[in-house]
C-alpha cells in the first residue's frame, strides 16, 4: 500500500509540467568545407527565446537553419560564438533539450512501446514500473495507446512522427527541437499534427524551436517567425504571429501572415522558391 | 497441413525412386544400396551407440568452436568497424582469410596440434570467426547515422551507445553472418573427421570414412542422411525463429 503510493508520487513527479528552457544564440559562426571551397553555413546568428514561446526558422533549403537546430542540440559546435540554455553554455547534446528529425528515427528492433521507454530507461531514479506508466501517458497524449505493441514499419508516416514526439516528451525535456519533422507527411495528416501539436505544447508547457521550408506552417505553429537568407545563413527578418490559438492553418488570417513572410522570402532573390501551400 | 502432405509425398517419391533404382539392379548392390538397408544400419547404430556418441563428439567440437568463434569474432568486428588502423589490419585480414575455403586449415592445424580436439576446433573457429568479424564490422558500418544522433540526444553513450544501439540496429548483418559462419564451420569440421582420425572420438566424419573404407555404402549414405538432418536441424531450430523475428520486426520481406 504505501509501496504504491510512492511509486505514485513518483510518477506523477516525473509527470510534472517543469519550467521550459530559455535560449540565448550569440553570434554564431559556422562553417562548412563545401565541394568548391568553405561555405559559411551561419553568419554571426543571434537570437534569444524565451521560456515557452514556439519559434519557427523559415527559410530555403540550405539556408543554415538546420545547423544552428544541430549546434543548439549540441550536436555540432559552432565555429565561433555560443549558445546558452538557461545560462549554461550548450557542450554537447542533453535530455533537456530532445531533438525530432524528419525522418522519425525511431529504432526498427524496438517495438512502439520499447522506442517511447528509450530514453526513459537512460533517466536514473525511475523504477521500471514508473518508465512504463511514464510511457503509457505519453503514447496516449500523442492518441497512440493501441498501438503500443505494434512494429515500427507496420505505422504510417504520421503515426510514426506521433511516436517520434512521444519518445521526445518522454524524459520531459524543458525544450523541443523539431527539424521540419512533418516535411515528409501528407496534408491531411500534417493538419492533425498542427493541432496536436498546439495542444501538447500547451499541456507540456515547451519551449519549441521548430525548422520549417513551410511559410503556413511557420505562421501556424510558431508565436514567432524568423526569416534566414542563404549564403551566408543569416536571420533576416521576424514577425510576430498575433493570432489566437489553436490556429486553423486555412484560415484567411494566417493566410495574410504566410504572404507577408513569403515576400520577405522572396526578396532575397536567388534562394529557391520555398514552399508556401 | 496441406503443404506438409505434398512435401511428405515428395520424399516419399523419393524414397521410391531410390527404392526402384535399387530394384532395377542398374548399379550393383553394393554402390547402391537399398533404404531398407540403410534403415538397418541407421537402427543398428542407433541401438548399439555409435550413432549418438558420433554426433555428440561432432556436435561438441562444432559447438564449442562456434561459439569461440562468434565470441571472438564480434568485438573483432566492432573493432574493425571502429578504428581505422583495427580495419587496415584486422580487417583486411579477416577479408583474405574468408576468402581461403576453411578446409585448407586441416593441413596446418594437423601439423601444428597434431591428431589431437585441439586441432578440430581450430579449425571450426577458422571457419566461424572471420564471416563473423566482416558481418559485424558490415553490420555496424550499415547503421544509419540518424539513430545514433537521436540516441546521442537522448544521453546515450559509449557502452550503452553500443549494446543498445549500435548492435541492435547491426542485428540483420550479423545474424547472417553466424549462419555463414555456421556453414563454413560444419563443411570444414566434416572435411577434417574425414580427412583425419581422431583418437580422443569417432565423429560422424569418421564414420563415414570407415564407411568407405569397409565399403559400406549404407553406412556412407546413412551417416549422410544423419549429417543431412543435423544441418536441416540447425537451420529449423536455431537460425529460422531469428530470422522470423528480424523479418516482422524490420519488416523485410519473407524469403
Amino acid at each position: 500500500m504505501h509501496q504504491a503510493a510512492r511509486a505514485r508520487s513518483a510518477v506523477s513527479e516525473e509527470l510534472e509540467v517543469i519550467t521550459p528552457s530559455k535560449l540565448a544564440i550569440e553570434n554564431v559562426s559556422k562553417n562548412f568545407q563545401g565541394a568548391s571551397g568553405p561555405v559559411l553555413a551561419l553568419d554571426g546568428v543571434s537570437l534569444n527565446v524565451a521560456e515557452a514561446e514556439f519559434v519557427c526558422l523559415v527559410g530555403a533549403s540550405g539556408c543554415g537553419k538546420t545547423t544552428l537546430l544541430n549546434i543548439i542540440a549540441g550536436l555540432e559546435k559552432p565555429d565561433s560564438g555560443r549558445v546558452l540554455a538557461d545560462g549554461r553554455p550548450v557542450t554537447g547534446p542533453g535530455r533537456e533539450r530532445l531533438v525530432m528529425f524528419q525522418e522519425p528515427a525511431l529504432f526498427p528492433w524496438l517495438d512502439v512501446f520499447g522506442n517511447v521507454l528509450f530514453p526513459l530507461k537512460l533517466k536514473p531514479n525511475l523504477t521500471n514500473e514508473d518508465r512504463r506508466d511514464v510511457a503509457k501517458y505519453y503514447l496516449e497524449l500523442v492518441g497512440l495507446s493501441r498501438f503500443e505493441r505494434a512494429n515500427i514499419h507496420e505505422l504510417s508516416g504520421g503515426m510514426k512522427q506521433r511516436v517520434s514526439l512521444a519518445r521526445a516528451l518522454a524524459p520531459n525535456p524543458r525544450m523541443l527541437l523539431m527539424d521540419e519533422p512533418f516535411a515528409a507527411l501528407d496534408a491531411l495528416t500534417r493538419e492533425q499534427l498542427y493541432g496536436d501539436l498546439q495542444r501538447i505544447w500547451k499541456a507540456r508547457n515547451k519551449t519549441i524551436v521548430f525548422v520549417t521550408h513551410n511559410v503556413r506552417e511557420a505562421a501556424c505553429l510558431g508565436d514567432r517567425v524568423l526569416v534566414f537568407s542563404p549564403h551566408p545563413g543569416r536571420i533576416r527578418e521576424e514577425f510576430a504571429v498575433d493570432l489566437p490559438r489553436p490556429r486553423d492553418i486555412n484560415s484567411v488570417d494566417l493566410a495574410a501572415y504566410a504572404t507577408q513572410i513569403t515576400k520577405a522570402l522572396k526578396s532575397f532573390g536567388k534562394a529557391e522558391a520555398p514552399v508556401t501551400a | 497441413m496441406k503443404r506438409f502432405l505434398l512435401a511428405a509425398a515428395f520424399f516419399g517419391i523419393l524414397l521410391l525412386l531410390w527404392e526402384a533404382a535399387f530394384r532395377a539392379k542398374i548399379w550393383s548392390p553394393v554402390l547402391l544400396p537399398s533404404p531398407r538397408q540403410v534403415a538397418v544400419y541407421l537402427e543398428g547404430a542407433a541401438v548399439d551407440g555409435t550413432l549418438a556418441n558420433a554426433t555428440i563428439v561432432t556436435m561438441r567440437r562444432l559447438l564449442i568452436g562456434y561459439i569461440i568463434g562468434f565470441l571472438v569474432g564480434l568485438p573483432l568486428g566492432l573493432l574493425t568497424a571502429r578504428w581505422k588502423l583495427w580495419q587496415d589490419t584486422i580487417g583486411t585480414l579477416a577479408l583474405g582469410l574468408q576468402t581461403l575455403p576453411s578446409v585448407c586449415w586441416v593441413p596446418l592445424a594437423l601439423l601444428w596440434f597434431g591428431q589431437t580436439e585441439v586441432a578440430m576446433l581450430f579449425v571450426v573457429v577458422m571457419g566461424t570467426l572471420w564471416s563473423v568479424v566482416i558481418a559485424t564490422e558490415t553490420g555496424v558500418r550499415n547503421v544509419p547515422p540518424i539513430y545514433s544522433r537521436a540516441a546521442l540526444t537522448m544521453g546515450s553513450k559509449r557502452l550503452h551507445m553500443w549494446f543498445k544501439v549500435i548492435l541492435p540496429a547491426a542485428l540483420p548483418f550479423i545474424v547472417s553472418g553466424m549462419k555463414q559462419g555456421w556453414a563454413f564451420a560444419w563443411r570444414s569440421l566434416m572435411a577434417a573427421e574425414i580427412f583425419v582420425t581422431i583418437l580422443t572420438g569417432f565423429g560422424l566424419g569418421q564414420l563415414l570414412h570407415y564407411g568407405r573404407e569397409l565399403s559400406a555404402m549404407e553406412q556412407v549414405i546413412g551417416i549422410m542422411i544423419v549429417i543431412i538432418v543435423i544441418g536441416l536441424l540447425a537451420d529449423k531450430i536455431f537460425f529460422s525463429p531469428i530470422e522470423k523475428f528480424l523479418h516482422r520486426r524490420w519488416g523485410t520481406s519473407q524469403a
